[in-house]
């Protein structure tokens, strides 16, 4: 017993006081500003490795940016990445960051569903499924759970059963193989019901765009309710964005 | 013999690969392994050439450093002798290379699909009729988990046929994960897509191939990388092995219902990532490995803070240790469950961890030595038992190990080498095989190039390929409900296993 105080004493406290201002130490690349200095456009758009630069205006997809900062390094004046870790957003079109922006990405109140703030405001379950992940977005997941960033401080958890669940958080590019299964899972989870989206990969398929194994044509057929990017995503824009779509008001 | 000598990471003319006829090629190979405990077999693979493939077998001997690489011609649709007939360990090799050409052995034991890969030969096999194996009987029920399993983890399925609670047999579907990233390697033309590539085989050992795939490149190149890029590896692989074996102490504590040890481990994690992300940007350390290049070069300032967060950590570390392996709660959890035992090891080639918890001391670290490893003179952890116990044990003393080599690297930081940019271009019609000792065991990238210097083929083996039978041998007769420990115990890759 008093060996178990003796452990818990020395731990302390490490939960993340304020998951939603705290600062990330290092250098994370979070949210890219890219300014308005004249570069080789042709040279930043043909070395990204997922097309995620275009050009005229210059832009980065980050639903397709695998956060490899090669761009940042070749072009250090064109484009840098802050520290933002808030990144997740309910429209795709707000992944896409434009020359000479620098400015929040959030999730846009007035396009969501309504019912999702008064059903899953105060608390929501998620059943997540790995499709064709690397276990790189699912350590990210797990961590989020962990006593440090302790997402479930706002009633936000993982459940084992579809059946329990509000929605379905998906990770990689969903492979054929697994195409079914995620069919099948997210068919077992009533009504009303979310689908989210971690990581590159399972945004844009990420550097497995274009192999003829994976299998994206469940997303055509349901609205993405949030999209979370990095590869992986980090925790803190795992929680900030969950906690965005759900509670935000406009 | 006909055979060719090379060392880890070496590049020959593929042509230098002595070919011999199928028969000869599947003596001296079974001969080679067979009784040998410190010889195993680290890739055998085809590559179509036209009608024909060419199947390339390495066999690597721990005692004189050296790997084995032959070869020989078949015609594709052939029947042929299998190896597995003779020594088990080339089962799932065999099973890899009908399942992509279809070349068939009519004794090969049992040849199931590996992974159903986009491309495999006969589109009939799907994922809705894989053969599993059955027992007739009515003492007997059968449980099926999976493929979407009860965590945040990676899919796969497991078939249990039990009698009661006790398990008779397990069979594991993989092939979920499949997303083609050999063929990838190939399609994708660009070095730094290629690159990416590599870290995204399996995001829990993003340093181990992405090492891999640049030793891979540079021999190809025939490029010598400077002392601080070897050293910035080194710290890379060890910290990664650091992080992956706390985590998994606070997963197998999870699954032992001890919640301060699950917590505690899982907190202590924590300070390993986030000093990856200090240093190169991302806590799984995507992003900072680069052929022939140092994007994030590790700055004195920054051992002093990696000097820091090893000493704060390890106290914690030792101390929770301390606890859980005083626990008899947990001490009757882990001992004796799940046991592998020697002979099965080295029967189903098992590598890394989940060879040296039976005493079997496979560890590419000390027997095919990279990067900085030859100076750090490696002494593989063993265990003798092969239960959860020996496996938990490993990642106990492994954690301390590999504190002890950072330390250990860090006095003497090397002078950052000048970044010129390399000009890298992959000589033609070679072959290079790398073995890296990833945290769960030996990974194995081979490449080869054609007449114009481009890649034509990429193989990857992830250690979960050989150790996944090892989880399923672990299990029997055991109680199903100990099933997660066994599971976590091991912690294999599904998406390195299905590429
Ligand atoms: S950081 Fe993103 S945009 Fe820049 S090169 Fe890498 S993948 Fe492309």
């Amino acid at each position: 017993m008093l060996s178990n105080l003796k452990i818990v004493l020395h731990q302390g406290k490490q939960y993340i006081a304020s998951p939603t201002t705290v600062e990330v130490p290092g250098i994370f690349r979070g949210r890219p500003v890219i300014s308005t200095q004249k570069v080789d456009e042709t040279k930043l758009v043909e070395m990204c490795p997922t097309d995620a630069i275009s050009s005229h205006p210059l832009c980065i997809d980050l639903g397709k940016c695998t956060f490899c900062g090669a761009c940042a390094r070749l072009f250090p004046d064109k484009i840098s990445f802050t520290k933002e870790y808030k990144m997740a957003t309910n429209d795709r079109e707000r992944l896409i960051i434009k020359e000479g922006e620098d400015q929040a990405i959030e999730v846009n109140p007035d396009t969501v569903r309504k019912e999702i703030h008064r059903v899953f405001g105060h608390s929501l379950k998620l059943r997540q499924i790995s499709a064709g992940g690397d276990n790189s977005c699912e350590l990210e997941l797990n961590a989020a759970n962990n006593v440090q960033f302790d997402m479930s401080r706002y009633g936000i958890d993982f459940v084992a059963s579809p059946r329990h669940a509000d929605g379905i958080v998906i990770t990689g590019p969903i492979t054929q193989n697994m195409a079914e299964a995620v069919q099948i899972c997210y068919d077992a989870v009533p009504d009303p019901k979310i689908i989210v989206l971690v990581g590159t990969d399972a945004i844009s398929g990420g550097v497995f765009e274009g192999s003829p194994a994976i299998d994206r044509s469940f997303l055509d057929k349901y609205p993405v309710d949030l999209y979370i990017p990095g590869n992986p995503a980090h925790p803190l824009t795992i929680i900030n964005g969950l906690l965005d779509l759900t509670r935000k008001k406009r | 013999m006909n055979y060719i000598s090379i060392r880890n990471n070496q590049t020959l003319r593929i042509k230098e690969i002595p070919e011999s006829a199928y028969l000869s090629f599947m003596d001296m190979n079974v001969g080679l392994v067979s009784g040998f405990t410190d010889r195993h077999c680290v890739n055998y693979f085809g590559v179509e050439e036209g009608n024909f493939v060419k199947l390339i077998c390495c066999i690597a001997d721990d005692a004189t450093h050296e790997i084995m690489v032959s070869s020989c011609k078949v015609q594709k649709g052939q029947s042929l002798a299998s190896f597995s007939k003779e020594m088990y360990c080339f089962e799932r090799f065999e099973r890899e290379i009908h399942e992509n050409f279809g070349l068939n052995y009519p004794d090969h034991p049992w040849l199931k699909p590996v992974r159903y890969p986009a491309d495999r030969s006969d589109k009939m096999q799907t994922m809705q009729n894989y053969p599993f194996y059955t027992i007739a009987s009515e003492e007997v029920h059968e449980v099926g988990v999976g493929p979407i399993h009860a965590g945040i983890i990676e899919p796969g399925h497991f078939r249990f046929i039990c009698n009661g609670e006790k398990i008779l047999h397990l069979e594991i579907q993989l092939g979920y994960q499949h997303r083609g990233v050999e063929n990838l390697f190939l399609a994708k033309k660009k070095l730094l897509q290629r690159t990416t590539l590599s870290e995204n085989i399996a995001g829990d050992t993003v340093v181990g191939h992405s090492v891999a795939f640049a030793h891979v490149w540079e021999s190809l190149c025939g490029v010598d990388v400077s002392r601080d890029i070897a050293f910035s590896r080194t710290v890379a692989l060890e910290l990664e092995r650091m992080a992956i074996h706390i985590g998994d102490l606070s997963a197998i504590c999870t699954d032992i219902a001890y919640q301060l040890g699950s917590s505690v481990f899982g907190r202590l994690r924590t300070p390993i990532v986030n000093f990856l992300q200090e240093w190169g940007g991302s806590r799984l350390a995507k992003g900072l490995i680069r052929p022939g290049s140092n994007p994030f070069p590790f700055t004195p300032a920054l051992a002093e803070r990696l000097k820091k967060v090893l000493d704060l950590l390890e106290p914690d570390y030792n101390e929770m240790c301390e606890k859980l392996f005083d626990l008899p709660s947990a001490l009757s959890r882990f001992e004796r469950t799940g046991v592998v035992s020697n002979e099965d090891a080295i029967a189903i080639g098992a590598v890394g961890m989940a060879a040296r918890m039976t005493s079997l001391s496979r560890d590419i670290r000390s027997s095919h030595p990279y990067c900085l490893y030859p100076e750090l003179a490696h002494v593989p952890i063993l265990k003798h038992h092969g239960d959860v116990y020996s496996r938990v044990q490993i990642r106990r003393r492994e954690v301390l190990q590999s504190m002890e080599y950072i330390r250990k690297l860090l006095t003497e930081v090397p002078i950052q080498s000048p970044q010129t940019e390399m000009k890298m271009t992959l000589q033609p019609d070679s072959f290079c095989l790398s073995l890296v000792e990833g945290w769960r065991g030996e990974i194995c990238h081979c490449a080869l190039t054609d007449a114009n210097g481009e890649l034509m083929h990429y193989k990857i083996k992830d250690p979960s390929f050989h150790n996944w039978m090892a989880l399923a041998l672990a299990v029997r007769n055991n109680e199903i409900s100990d099933f997660p420990i066994c599971n976590k115990s091991f912690n294999l890759s599904y998406s390195g296993h299905d590429l």
